[in-house]
């Protein structure tokens, strides 16, 4: 056997961490009945692999492993800690010591993310933090992260966590999937939640890498999960197409360099063939059944885009049209910031920056750098280079992502060079 | 990400019987062996009740001095753990097991790691 050098081990070790942490920890948030026990289970047992694997190899099915290591490391802690209990609070966490060889099942360890899903989306918990222990729970950002995500300081986002996981101990909300007639209520916040996932994986919301693949690999995967069990929902049906779509296009929004490029002056033979497809039948489906929303009109603007042979031949009336009915289904000034964008395309930039003006003069969206980035780019094609130049530097100045930075810095160097 | 963790209690060790805080010594044995074998450990100690403090200010190049700790309150800084955590839920968790939370409270507070803080203390 080849020898393995240190660095490729731990780099071995942390894809597998990647890959398989969330799976570990819903299966032992089911094993446990608790998420702080859980989560520092599946800290102890990364530990334990880090320090065993090395010397004995990875095991051939190293998620069974981390399961049953991290179940036998909180048995211990238990075992530990039951000094300070009083008895009669032993039996309660009696069953965690009876190993059910189903458990440990491959079926049955796929079914706890959607188990852990449907809890950490439960309607007795606000939206807000449904959202932020989704994210941690089952997506694995942390904390910051997804205060980054939200706007909101990183303690309040660590209140949010702490308190749910709290009210979901205290008021025993089940581990489990809701019963078929529950479903679609409790199906909302956790469209909401997977499409949350998928953008901070397809733009994450500030630092140097643009996409972070996994994630939007996860929601998407996880996107599918829920088609699987509820077919008949539309609103599924609609957001798995709308990440398809766009994720169809990674390859090709932005450079070897990381930046970004926009759909227009894409190379749409990169775009993968595939995901459009799938997307594109998904999309039909979803429109063809009663009760689609907001998610499946997302789609359906992003198949217009991904049918479109190039950008010149794009049916921006078939576009503008599909913003009027989102407008109207989910009223929101992005919704309208996107539909001045596609008027623009469709009459120019004039009628464009009119409806920017509108919402500026509103007083909408005022940290929002796209909004400034559109209203340069139309003073820019209109040829107005000192307002476009304001504009760029107004959205440089609230742009926290990198390569959107480099992007609105290079349209800035351009105008400087006229 | 490093999270500083302030320990605020009514009483610091040597305002405490002796026996009350042998025993209290001893939790913060067990849990300082606990995170130095999770990994959470980064450093620690106990600090001098606020009566040996001293806070100073410099005013126009001229020192001048007080005694005792720069805010009075009923709860003082008694010591403090520096952890290694993933984030703030999981430096909570690891923080509420520090002995002193139990009697007093604990501070959590993230510890910077921004470019230009690294930069100036020399630290990256």
């Amino acid at each position: 056997m080849v020898e393995e050098s240190e660095q490729d081990f731990s780099k071995k070790l942390e894809q597998l961490y990647r890959n398989e942490f969330r799976r570990v920890l819903a299966t032992l948030i089911r094993l446990l009945g608790d998420f702080d026990q859980a989560e520092e289970a599946l800290h102890d047992a990364f530990k334990a692999a880090l320090e065993q694997w090395p010397q004995q190899g990875i095991p051939e099915n190293p998620r069974a492993w981390l399961v049953s290591v991290g179940r036998f490391k909180a048995i211990d802690k238990l075992r530990r800690d039951s000094r300070f209990d009083t008895f009669d609070e032993i039996p309660a966490q009696l069953d965690i010591f009876i190993v059910n060889p189903e458990d440990e099942q491959d079926e049955c360890l796929e079914d706890d993310q959607l188990r852990l899903i449907f809890t950490c989306c439960h309607p007795s918990l606000s939206v807000e933090a449904q959202v932020a222990l989704t994210l941690r729970e089952i997506c694995g950002l942390t904390t910051e992260e997804i205060a980054r995500a939200f706007l909101i300081a990183p303690k309040t986002a660590a209140q949010r966590i702490v308190r749910a996981k709290a009210k979901i101990r205290d008021t025993r909300i089940p581990y489990e999937v809701p019963a078929h007639e529950q479903l679609p209520e409790r199906l909302n916040s956790v469209l909401q939640v997977i499409y949350l996932v998928f953008n901070e994986g397809y733009s994450a919301s500030s630092g140097h890498v643009l996409a972070r693949h996994d994630l939007s690999a996860e929601a998407i995967r996880l996107g599918k999960l829920l088609m699987e069990l509820l077919s008949s929902e539309p609103e599924i049906l609609g957001i798995v197409a709308l990440m398809l779509l766009q994720d169809s296009r990674r390859a090709a929004r932005t450079t070897s360099e990381g930046d970004l490029i926009l759909l227009n002056e894409q190379d749409r033979a990169l775009w993968d063939r595939d995901q459009i497809s799938e997307g594109v039948a998904l999309v039909k489906c979803a429109l063809s059944l009663s009760g689609f929303g907001a998610y499946t009109v997302q789609a359906a603007i992003a198949a217009v885009h991904a049918e479109a042979p190039s950008a010149d031949k794009t049916d921006w009336r078939e576009i503008t049209g599909l913003y009027d009915v989102l407008l109207r289904i989910y009223p929101s000034p992005v919704v309208e910031l996107n539909r001045a964008v596609a008027i623009a395309m469709r009459d120019g930039p004039e009628a464009g920056l009119a409806l920017i003006e509108v919402l500026i003069s509103q007083g909408q969206l005022e940290d929002y750098h796209f909004l400034y980035a559109a209203q340069a780019d139309f003073h820019r094609r209109l040829g107005q280079t000192d307002q476009a130049i304001l504009a760029y530097q107004h959205a440089l100045k609230l742009a926290q992502q990198e390569p959107e930075r480099r992007f609105l810095q290079k349209r800035l160097a351009e105008l400087h060079n006229k | 990400m490093k999270y500083l963790c302030l320990i605020c209690a009514e009483k610091v060790m040597e305002q405490m019987p002796q026996a009350d805080a042998d025993e209290h010594y001893e939790e913060y044995r067990e849990f300082t062996s606990n995170i130095r074998k999770s990994g959470h450990f980064v450093d620690c100690n106990r600090l001098l009740p606020p009566s040996a403090a001293i806070t100073i200010r410099v005013r126009k190049g001229k020192i001048s001095s007080m005694d005792g700790p720069f805010v009075e309150t009923k709860e003082q800084l008694g010591g403090y753990y520096v952890i290694e955590a993933r984030d703030l839920n999981e430096a909570i968790q690891v923080a509420a097991k520090i002995p002193g939370a139990a009697r007093g409270c604990v501070e959590i507070r993230p510890i910077a790691n921004d470019a230009q803080t690294l930069d100036v203390l020399g630290l990256d």
